[in-house]
């Protein structure tokens, strides 16, 4: 994955190419016993280009502005300026055509609730367009793909959110499309579930070229499928690379991470001096530092005083989020694992 | 990466590995997969939407048919027969529709609205008009039973003829596009689901209030806001068909207002459709 790192490689066959995105949602009023909000910039000049057949990802914690990246790629939110092509086609101009070329899966599934899953599947496919036989024909090639079979006449409703959520992607899977969009689309589910998802994922990128572009906050998830993956602070792309081009931006430190039996041993020197380099989530502090500094830190707190303080300690090498971290970004919002 | 070219991917034909990639030059587009026709995703979005019914609409459907079994029950002991016992079951019958096609219907889509669940069809490539023509259809079709069996038991209970009733099946179509186009309206539009379902709530009262009370026993602002609602000519025509002869005119033009403001709505509705999908 590593060499395919540089940016100016093949430009010509990004199949998506947005340039200045800009969109602003303008400040809330103030209501009875709210505060107003202030205007957000939400997408600040974004550009990107996502290339034919590779998975590539957003990364970011809410509030990030993914999703209304996203929603601005997919026709549903109309740009303040800025320009975004898909496969040769002006979406900004004719947002309309977005439906033609991505299959989408959003957050929400109200849409389909109270279908079964059968149902939801087999509609949607008929609402991208296909006819009957066709729709009713993926529809079973797609459920049987995603183990779905079993549960296929019971209500979304009556499922659990991880199987509910497969089951919406199994829907944005009726009615091929070029492109696909999928907004954290394994949130809530088990291994098994992932794994068909990134499966069936695979099998069109294969077959067929599918590009797939992916919302995630999962830093987990954006190491181990994306090829590509663009970090997104407060509406910009602070860094966009392979994620072992962003790791060798930090390669050179590691990540040190104490968890204290209770409070924090002060008094010894050593403890308090890697204090102020620490981010404190309460009885654990992760660290940051050079490998000799590392060693050092690690000799100070397993051996001496402060040893019996200590709970437990991890070495790691850097990971998404520590890139994300040493790029500026704020980390609360990022999940891992 | 794969060696399959952008025109064979979406051209849903499907190329074998031996196909060359072809690069990518300027302006060349990739094509656009079909739009879903207009009928076809009308007939699947009203399957759809009728199957709700199984899981969520019947309890609710018993409610709608008790409450105005209910309330003719309520008015046998303060209208004994005539005009007014036509409108007590005609304005009873029109009631069912008005519960669900307007109340039910503008709760929906206020829902739907709210919760984000109109970005599935705004990414889907289907025509507004069948999102919103599939969803009033099915919820129309949802109050044929309740509306049947309160148009019976009514005419049992005031001794009325049963012989024109057949007239429901102008009725209840006509009425319900209606009612379930403002219904519909009212859900895309309002600002926020809380008042969707308060203006499906208070649409419903009215129906209830103008619909089932005798007209001639009412204020003249009431009598105007009367005749400003749509279910009014849905309960005039079907009040008309306990005649022994009925004034035929007379309904097909009461049908007719009910036709007008089905079109109308629910060409609004559609365009606050559109509105609502794209931001």
């Amino acid at each position: 994955m590593a060499e395919r790192g540089s940016g100016g490689e093949v430009a010509g066959d990004a199949v998506c190419t947005v340039r200045g995105l800009v969109k602003t949602y303008p400040a809330a009023r103030r209501r009875r016993g709210a505060e107003g909000a202030p205007a957000v910039r939400a997408s600040d000049g974004v550009d990107l280009d996502v290339r034919r057949g590779e998975i590539f990802g957003l990364l970011g914690p809410n509030g990030a502005g993914k999703s209304t990246l996203v929603r601005q790629l997919t026709g549903l939110l109309r740009p303040d300026g800025g320009s975004v092509e898909l496969l040769g086609h002006d979406l900004v101009r004719h947002p309309e055509r977005a439906a033609r070329l991505i299959g989408y899966l959003g957050q929400e599934s109200s849409a389909l609730d109270e279908l079964t899953v059968a149902l939801a599947a087999e509609t949607t496919g008929r609402l991208r367009g296909l006819d009957l036989r066709t729709a009713r024909a993926e529809r079973d090639a797609v459920l049987d793909e995603l183990g779905l079979a079993p549960i296929a006449g019971r209500p979304l409703k009556k499922l659990s959110g991880g199987q509910r959520r497969l089951a919406c992607f199994a829907a944005a899977l009726v009615g091929e499309r070029p492109m696909l969009v999928l907004d954290e689309p394994t949130t809530g589910m088990d291994p098994v579930a992932r794994r068909a998802v990134w499966a069936a994922v695979d099998r069109r990128r294969a077959e067929h070229g599918t590009t797939v572009l992916l919302v995630t906050h999962n830093v987990i998830e954006a190491e181990t499928v994306l090829d590509r993956v663009a970090v997104l602070e407060r509406g910009r792309i602070i860094a966009c690379d392979t994620p072992a081009g962003l790791k060798a931006l930090v390669a050179d430190e590691v990540r040190v991470e104490l968890v204290w039996r209770d409070a924090p041993p002060l008094d010894v020197p050593e403890v308090a001096a890697l204090r102020a380099g620490a981010t404190e989530a309460g009885r654990r502090w992760t660290l940051r530092l050079g490998p000799a500094e590392a060693r050092a830190a690690v000799a100070a707190v397993t051996g001496g005083p402060a040893f019996s303080a200590l709970d437990d300690f991890t070495l790691a090498t850097p990971s998404l989020e520590d890139v994300y971290l040493a790029l500026g970004g704020r980390a609360e919002g990022l999940v891992k694992g | 990466m794969s060696a399959v070219s952008a025109e064979a991917v979406t051209g849903g034909v499907r190329t074998g590995p031996e196909a060359e990639p072809r690069p990518r030059g300027g302006g060349e587009a990739a094509p656009l997969a079909p739009r879903a026709r207009l009928l076809p995703s009308l007939a699947a979005v009203y399957r759809a939407q009728l199957s709700r019914a199984r899981v969520a609409r019947i309890p609710l459907l018993f409610v709608a048919t008790f409450q105005s079994v209910g309330i003719m029950i309520l008015m046998r002991g303060v209208v004994d027969g005539g005009d007014e016992a036509r409108a007590v079951v005609a304005g009873s019958s029109v009631l069912v529709v008005a519960f669900v096609a307007l109340n039910l219907l503008a709760q929906y889509f206020g829902q739907l609205r709210a919760g984000g669940g109109l970005d599935h069809y705004a990414t889907l490539p289907v025509p507004p008009a069948a999102v919103v023509l599939g969803a009033a259809a099915a919820y129309a079709s949802f109050t044929v039973p309740g509306t049947a069996v309160t148009a019976v038991a009514g005419s049992v209970l005031f001794k009325l003829p049963l012989t024109h009733l057949w007239v429901l099946v102008a009725v209840i179509p006509l009425s319900g596009a209606a009612l379930a186009g403002l219904g519909a309206a009212l859900g895309l539009l309002a600002p926020r689901q809380e008042l969707a379902t308060l203006c499906g709530q208070l649409g419903m009262s009215a129906a209830l209030l103008l619909g089932v009370l005798p007209a001639a026993h009412l204020p003249a602002v009431l009598g105007l806001a009367r005749d400003l609602l749509p279910s009014t000519y849905g309960v005039e025509a079907l009040a008309r068909c306990f005649d022994a002869r009925p004034d035929w005119l007379a309904v097909a033009a009461d049908l007719g207002v009910c036709a007008a403001v089905g079109v109308v709505s629910l060409a609004a509705a559609t365009w606050a459709y559109r509105r609502a999908a794209v931001r």
